[in-house]
């Protein structure tokens, strides 16, 4: 037997299939962008027509001098920075507001409520559904008379918050009328609410699974001792559960890094709330500038394993401290 | 006494809560089918029509406003959105497309991740830990880092708009979870019958297929779930590789259906409903297992 499972070219035939898939299609692509990133071409045909620019992509992508194949100038796209600053506010939107109320809807979930089944169902149903398939719900929903605005005026609201809205914009000098996704400071927050409402049940599920394996005796020595249900949360559960919330905080941030789907589809415009990936997807095909976009590419790697690394670390001191 | 009742009032306060939450969930999608059935003069007011789709005059010769009905009930159940979402928006072809992208790319995952499992957690030999941190490594690239150079490999291989151009990446980037999670499901299978195989005259390739395999069913069913979503609703890849109407999948063709110019919601609205009801109705019969799958890939990575 021992002789059987340590014959060398059996190991090998057993990993060749999810080596090559893994090698081929991840690991070898993060090195050919890396090689891209550093050159400039404009066309797939052949590798011939390469030229090295050293780091002039990376420049390039953070100094507002973004040009097309053709070498003219951008008008209409946002630059990296601005990308950037937008899938951070994201982020933040989603760790500070998302899973607050994720970690608030599982506590009360998971202490034996009736019906707690179906609430959980129903809550997590909208990380099913196709985010495309969301962000033309959302669009119908923004549309300037649609369902939201008809809403705001139903309420009596709607001239009120319009010209409040109106006099905060500065990105332009048109007022606002009820097109969310048509300005710099409501595109943003447009495009979050769809988010939380998609991705809350998500963390909600995560939460309350960790919460439900916390021992029950821990829980009830400490009913014993008096505890409030607030101090059993506050001391017991989420200290215990700490391993799940860093998880969600890290796919929270490198989701928002990584966003494509939703902008892409809520907006016909992506540029009043450009992100890294759409302002990716812009450069590299529908400009050709392969190189400029292996350039975010390879920015969005090391973003993502960089902040995945950071929250590690941030996670693992309190942690020790608690125990 | 006292106590019990203000302990009642609480709970009745929390269930009011997540009932507003049931609603907040639940309303886009009843709202996304009522207006599926409707047509734009009915979601955003217009002028009376008939079938055919001219405007109606009144006898004085004016045309007739309609009520705006967004939330309501359709007034007509105007089913012909569903006919021409299905006809002339091609959601059938799409979604066929789907379907077969997504069942070949699990088989190709469930094959790749359950024999690499074997190998990290059966077989003997230095460096299993090594090669499996390697293997999770995926959990954390982004797809990004494959799509430039994914897309220049196929388009000089010819390969772009084909089933093969997205089956291939979708497998590749559920490997690793499917790895992650078939290790937790070969862990609990007793070596003890590994051995009586091999005393049995089984070599690794008959342990692994005749006793491995069959016992890995609960795993195939997270696994596959798991791959299942993440092709389905995939967006990125399938906008670059697959660009021609005969391959593209569900998603690019929902996005496609909104138009540049003014939007015929009631077909869009459709299309929206013919894509997500299937997903619903698998949601409705394995949430529990959904849900397991979801846990299980978060809670190991």
């Amino acid at each position: 037997m021992k002789k059987t499972i340590a014959y060398k070219l059996n190991i090998l035939a057993f990993l060749l299939p999810a080596l090559i898939l893994f090698v081929g299609i991840l690991i070898a692509p993060i090195v050919m962008s890396v090689i891209y990133s550093f050159h400039d071409f404009k066309s797939v045909s052949a590798s011939a027509d390469m030229t090295y620019v050293g780091f002039g992509n990376y420049i390039e992508l953070f100094s507002r001098m973004l040009v097309n194949d053709k070498g003219a100038l951008f008008t209409n796209v946002n630059y990296m920075g601005d990308a950037l600053v937008n899938a951070l506010i994201l982020g933040a939107l989603s760790v500070f507001i998302q899973l607050p109320l994720a970690l608030l809807i599982a506590l009360k979930l998971s202490k034996g409520i009736r019906g707690e089944r179906a609430y959980l169902s129903i809550f997590f149903m909208p990380v099913l559904i196709s985010t495309v398939i969301i962000g033309q719900l959302w669009m119908n929903i923004y549309e300037p008379d649609g369902l939201l605005n008809s809403a705001l005026g139903a309420l009596g609201v709607k001239d009120q918050l319009f010209s409040w809205i109106s006099s905060h914009i500065h990105s332009t000098k048109m007022p606002f009328r009820g097109a969310w996704t048509g300005y710099k400071e409501t595109a943003l927050i447009a495009a979050f609410i769809p988010i939380l409402w998609q991705y809350v049940g998500y963390h909600m599920l995560l939460m309350y699974a960790g919460i439900k394996g916390v021992p029950a005796d821990l829980l009830e020595a400490a009913q014993l001792d008096g505890c409030t249900e607030g101090q059993v949360n506050r001391h017991i559960v989420i200290p215990y559960i700490k391993p799940i919330l860093k998880v969600c905080v890290i796919f929270a941030v490198t989701g928002s890094l990584k966003s494509f789907d939703l902008i892409y589809t809520l907006m016909k415009d992506t540029r009043r709330a450009e992100l890294p990936s759409t302002l990716m997807y812009k450069l590299t095909f529908l400009n050709n500038r392969y190189g400029l976009g292996s350039a975010i590419a390879v920015v969005l790697i090391i973003l993502c394993f960089a902040f995945a690394l950071l929250i590690s670390l941030a996670f693992r001191d309190k942690g020790e401290k608690v125990a | 006494m006292k106590n019990q009742s203000k302990l009642k009032a609480s709970t009745v306060f929390v269930h009011l809560m997540l009932l507003v939450l049931v609603v907040v969930n639940l309303f886009p999608l009843y709202w996304m089918i009522t207006f599926s059935l409707k047509d734009n003069d009915e979601i955003f007011g217009g002028y009376l029509k008939d079938n055919a789709g001219a405007i109606i005059y009144s006898e004085s010769g004016e045309k007739i406003p309609v009520a705006r009905n967004m939330i309501g009930l359709p007034r007509t159940w105007r089913w012909s959105n569903y006919t021409r979402a299905m006809n002339t928006g091609n959601m059938g072809r799409y979604f066929l497309n789907s379907l077969i992208v997504s069942v070949f790319a699990i088989l190709l995952t469930l094959l790749a991740a359950f024999m690499a499992t074997y190998a990290l957690t059966r077989l003997a030999w230095k460096g299993r830990k090594l090669m499996n941190k390697f293997f999770m490594l995926g959990l954390t690239i982004p797809i990004h880092a494959a799509l430039v150079p994914v897309f220049l490999i196929l388009s000089r291989m010819k390969l772009l708009d084909t089933y093969i151009a997205l089956i291939i990446p979708y497998a590749a980037f559920s490997l690793s979870m499917g790895i992650l999670i078939s290790i937790g499901f070969m862990g609990d299978i007793p070596y003890d019958l590994d051995e009586a195989a091999f005393l049995d005259g089984c070599g690794v390739w008959g342990i692994f297929f005749r006793v491995i395999f069959p016992l890995m069913m609960p795993a195939t069913a997270t696994v596959g779930i798991y791959t299942f979503l993440q092709c389905w609703n995939e967006l990125l890849f399938a906008t670059v590789f697959v660009s021609k109407g005969r391959f593209m999948t569900l998603p690019v063709g929902v996005k496609q259906l909104v138009g540049q110019h003014t939007t015929d919601w009631g077909p869009v609205g459709a299309a929206l409903a013919i894509a997500t009801i299937p997903t619903m109705i698998v949601y409705a019969l394995l949430s529990r297992r959904i849900q397991e799958g979801f846990i299980a890939g978060a809670v190991k990575g």
